[in-house]
């Protein structure tokens, strides 16, 4: 007796929810050998705009909590990402065409890179930070920040690993994130919210679009609201423009990475999201 | 003669010994430009200091070429401790004639010779000292192992400091290995170009330095030249985001440090002498043509009325003059069109019914001249608490808990700078966490150490200066080629790949699926 499966409907994930995309628009996600898998969300401008307005209300919130919180809470993300092993490596197996062992290589290693973020959030400061022996009798020290908003066009070649290898590394020093999924794989990244959903990350800190890359991204790249822009998987699309667009508020912008190396884990990913303030305090016995 | 009055002490000018005509300084000779030349005056006086060349296109194209030449030949292949050496030599020779650039600079500036002899040549000097010994050290940079440079260097700086900019960008930029072609202001050339001559006195290599001066169309070209590798620009927010716009789609790496409008925030606690000082040093400090300057005074509602009184006496006592004058607090407006902004917006404040005082000093008849002036009864959303004024006028407004400090403080799209008055150290330490700024001052302002990075956040740029930061702002890791767009990052260790590592690890948890039946 076979047992009739029950489908999952793929929505937006902003501000903690799971809504259908505000315009009721939704495409149809195919799988590697064009069988139907889901109609998932065609997320719009208000869809982004909503995400920026989650995602700037959980700045602070996400950046003020101590570093080992924030390290706990990733860590959790990546047990539950465990759990749900078997999931993602069929979701991954049927979008991308890949055998059972290639997709759980695909899971595995966006688990590790997870705990491998996970593990800087506490630690990062003390790398990127600095006692600086001013010339003076002066306390100096520098340290990073958050730079707060980061939007970013994931991996388009890629359900899982490429998704994570680019929110993980906005996540540790504190950002919040709206991430534009892959188009052709965008299930995996719901599941990865329902993932986040269920985890102690705070509503808000990610906000995950799915749809057309080509139409979302020039909302965001030129939201006043956005801090930094991560074009890591946008070298299909006009990036030029986008970068343009982002220099009207002085984004801060990565450009594309093509390839299956991109947003290989890296310290420098991490940087990238971050703002240096050097405090300077006086010195004085009286 | 009242306690006040001082007989002139003027700094000799006979240290200097100008040319009359500057030509570009190119592949280590200094050569004709190609453009019209302009004359480079004393904004105390007006008075023509020299005949500037004016570097075009073509011009441009030269220099990025001796520049690719000197890195590619003889930079990027000499040892880091030879190039510490050349830097190390530059410190000296800035040291051994820093009287001579201290005249030249509050000449063709208009800052007080007391902020160019004791403030800004001084640094200059120690900003070579420190990255001297930073270029057989580049491993410790924070990249890993190995760093690269980034090759040529396109460096466009402002007029309010225009020896120390060019040895924020000159002094890493050769540290890590990089060669640079560098374009002062339009309006201060002068120390830019005797700096050359210490290039020469230093033997560095031709075209490791290359100084090419004019306008903004020569910024611009050598900004958008293909042979570019690395833009560093400190200036305005406006040219900032056109620079932005230029270079996107490149492959260049971009460091900008633009405008400011900082909070300088005073609580009722705060040790008011030291205050008063410090808010008069925030604001008044090279006449306010300072893109950290405390521009917005945020002072507590209790302390208001007598905070102002005593900025008023303060102000009152400076003396505003002769650049050269060793007495003079106040200097010269660099030029005409910064006085006319200035003067601009600061209509504006009146017009939005803000209250002026300026402070009663004599202006000379000749030369560009603005009296420290003070704005009270300001509003959030008045012109003068919002825009850059790049000039000596603070705006006052008034906050009554911390929170409404933070938020106040942050109310703004620029991020470079704040300062906090408080004898209570949680204090200063909780509100230094909560600003958005760069450099956050406690108890003091307008401090800059070699050591210290320095930049801003949301529209005052992105990148450092200063520090192990600023070099790393010239350098990549060494998997990254300067020019490949796309090109692998650097891992600094990247996880195991492999699924079979962790064989153990499966057999202990074994992974189920979440979810029944989502298999079709």
């Amino acid at each position: 007796m076979s047992r009739l499966a029950v489908p999952k409907t793929y929505k937006l994930f902003i501000g903690g929810a799971f809504p259908r995309s505000e315009s009721g628009r939704t495409y149809e996600v195919r799988s590697a050998d064009g069988g139907f898998l889901a109609n998932a969300a065609k997320a719009s401008r208000k869809d982004a705009r909503d995400a920026v307005v989650a995602a700037r209300g959980a700045v602070a919130g996400w950046a003020g909590a101590t570093a080992y919180n924030r390290g706990q809470v990733l860590y959790r993300i990546a047990e539950l990402l465990e759990g749900r092993r078997a999931q993602f490596a069929a979701e991954i197996e049927e979008a991308e065409g890949l055998t059972r062992a290639q997709a759980g290589a695909q899971v595995d290693e966006a688990i590790d890179r997870w705990v491998w973020y996970a593990g800087w959030a506490d630690k990062f400061a003390q790398v990127a930070g600095n006692a600086n022996p001013v010339a003076g009798p002066y306390f100096n020290i520098s340290v990073p920040e958050p730079t707060g908003v980061v939007a970013i066009v994931a991996p388009q070649d890629s359900s899982l690993v490429g998704l994570v290898s680019a929110v993980a590394p906005a996540l540790v020093a504190g950002n919040a994130v709206i991430v534009v999924a892959s188009e052709r794989f965008p299930l995996s990244a719901i599941s990865l919210a329902e993932v986040l959903a269920t985890s102690d990350v705070p509503k808000g800190v990610v906000n995950v679009l799915t749809g057309s890359p080509a139409e979302i991204a020039p909302w965001l790249a030129s939201h006043s609201d956005v801090n930094a822009l991560d074009l890591v998987g946008a070298g299909e699309l006009d990036w030029v423009d986008l970068e343009i667009a982002a220099a009207d508020t002085l984004k801060r912008v990565l450009r594309p990475e093509p390839g299956p190396d991109a947003a290989a884990p890296a310290l420098d990913r991490i940087a990238a999201f971050t703002e240096t303030k050097t405090v300077w305090h006086t010195k004085s016995l009286r | 003669m009242s306690f006040l009055e001082y007989a002139p002490a003027p700094e000799s000018r006979a240290i200097l010994s100008l040319r009359d005509e500057y030509g570009l300084f190119i592949d280590g000779e200094f050569v004709d430009g190609r453009g019209t030349p302009f004359q480079s005056v004393s904004p105390a006086s007006e008075e023509r200091i020299a005949t500037i060349a004016n570097a075009n296109a073509a011009d441009v194209d030269d220099a990025v070429a001796a520049a690719r030449r000197a890195h590619d030949r003889v930079w990027s292949r000499m040892t880091g401790r030879d190039r510490g050496k050349y830097l190390f030599r530059i410190a000296r020779l800035v040291q051994e004639r820093a009287r001579e650039l201290a005249v030249a600079e509050s000449l063709d500036n208009g800052k007080p010779i007391k902020e160019s002899r004791d403030v800004d040549v001084p640094l200059v000097a120690a900003w070579f000292f420190y990255y001297a010994g930073w270029a057989d050290k580049l491993d410790y940079a924070g990249l890993g192992a190995n760093p690269k440079a980034l090759g040529v260097a396109a460096q466009v700086i402002p007029w309010n400091f225009p020896l120390l900019m060019l040895a924020w960008k000159i002094a890493p930029a050769l540290a890590a290995g990089n060669t640079v072609v560098l374009k002062p202001a339009e309006t201060t050339p002068l120390t830019a170009l005797i700096f050359a001559e210490i290039v020469q006195q230093a033997d560095l290599p031709q075209g490791v330095v290359n100084i090419i001066t004019g306008a903004g169309d020569t910024g611009a070209a050598l900004v958008g030249h293909d042979g570019v590798d690395k833009v560093a620009f400190t200036g305005s927010t406006a040219v900032g985001r056109a620079i932005a716009k230029q270079v996107a789609g490149t492959h260049k790496k971009v460091t900008l440090e633009l405008g400011g409008k900082a909070a300088n925030i005073v609580f009722d606690d705060a040790p008011i002498d030291q205050a008063v000082e410090g808010i008069v040093n925030g604001i008044f400090f090279n006449q306010g043509h300072v893109c950290c300057a405390g521009s917005r005074l945020l002072v507590q509602e209790s302390i208001h009325d007598e905070v102002v009184e005593r900025l008023k006496q303060r102000l009152s006592t400076l003396r505003l003059g002769d650049p050269l004058d060793k007495n003079t607090d106040i200097g010269a407006i660099n030029s005409r069109e910064q006085l006319e902004r200035i003067r601009e917006l600061s209509d504006a404040g009146v017009a939005e019914g803000a209250e002026r005082w300026s402070a009663p000093c004599e202006i000379p008849e000749n030369g560009f001249w603005y009296a420290p002036t003070i704005f009270t009864n300001v509003q959030t959303s008045n012109r003068i608490a919002r825009e850059e004024i790049f000039g000596p006028v603070l705006s006052v407004l008034t906050f009554r808990t911390p929170q409404e400090a933070i938020a106040k403080a942050n109310n703004t799209p620029y991020g470079l700078s704040a300062g906090i008055w408080t004898d209570k150290g949680s204090r200063i330490l909780a509100v230094a966490d909560q600003l958005r700024a760069g450099v956050v001052w406690a108890n003091t302002f307008n401090r800059f150490d070699p050591s210290s990075p320095f930049g801003g956040y949301k529209e005052s740029g992105y990148g450092r200066e200063g520090g192990r930061h600023g070099l790393g702002a010239y350098l990549s890791p060494a998997s990254v080629t300067s020019t490949g767009r796309g090109t692998p990052r650097a891992v600094e260790a990247a996880p195991a790949a492999s699924a079979d590592e962790k064989p153990a690890k499966r057999t202990r948890r074994p992974a189920r699926p979440a979810k029944k039946g989502a298999a079709k």
